[in-house]
């Protein structure tokens, strides 16, 4: 497989598998969202993150002003497999150039 | 190792002719199935899983299939306090479809193998 063929997006999978190896965002559903090195990933979006960051973003009504108020909870894992159905987008790495 | 290689497991199961066949199925129609695999090399190993209602059990893996349902051994709630009813459930069956996330051992994560096999079932799949 020449390299040119390997680098062509020619498929939306083909965007994540060049994201193999790199840091990259997933949204998922129900407010999350993780930040975490790509190791594996299939058809389904099944993956296998690394040193992932997870945000939880909840959004809590004061009991007196009826004020919203969002909360957004933070936590850090080595390795974690994320099941694809809960997966809304992925994002390839911002790339600083 | 037997671990991703859709053509090891092939060969692997020569002897058991039904097995056999399904597995050549799998190599031929391209579901190489990377996460059963690597759910299979995990067996005996601590793995916390989270399930899509926020429990979060930790247990031995005792078993997996090719729908990621997984089979869970001495297991026990992360947080007990939320979960109280559950403090009696030591072995538990978990349906694939409700988990959310599996944190896996990171010694149990070789990062090279991850990526080959993934580059091995982008192609074929």
């Amino acid at each position: 497989m020449g390299s040119e063929e390997e680098s062509a997006v020619k498929e939306p999978l083909d965007l994540i598998r060049l994201s193999l190896d790199e840091r990259i965002y997933v949204k998922l559903r129900h407010d999350r969202e993780l930040r975490g090195k790509l190791h594996a990933y299939d058809q389904h979006l099944n993956m296998i993150l690394g040193d992932v960051e997870e945000i939880v973003t909840s959004v809590e009504i004061d009991d007196e002003t009826y004020e919203e108020i969002v909360r957004t909870t933070r936590r850090t894992i080595p390795f974690l497999f994320v099941r694809g159905d809960g997966v809304i987008l992925v994002s390839p790495p911002l790339r600083t150039a | 190792m037997v671990l991703l290689s859709s053509h090891a497991s092939a060969t692997f199961v020569f002897g058991f002719g039904f097995r056999f066949e399904i597995n050549l199925m799998f190599v031929l129609l391209g579901f190489v199935q990377l996460f059963f695999s690597y759910f299979k090399d995990l067996v005996g190993r601590e793995v916390t899983v989270e399930l899509k209602n926020d429990l979060a059990i930790r247990g031995t893996l005792h078993s997996v299939d090719q729908y990621l349902n997984i089979k869970l051994e001495n297991t026990r709630v992360v947080d007990q306090d939320k979960y109280p009813h559950m403090l009696s459930v030591r072995n538990c069956f978990i349906r694939g479809s409700v988990v959310r996330y599996v944190q896996l051992p990171p010694e149990g994560v070789d990062v090279e193998l991850l990526h080959d096999a993934t580059r091995r079932e982008a192609r074929g799949g």
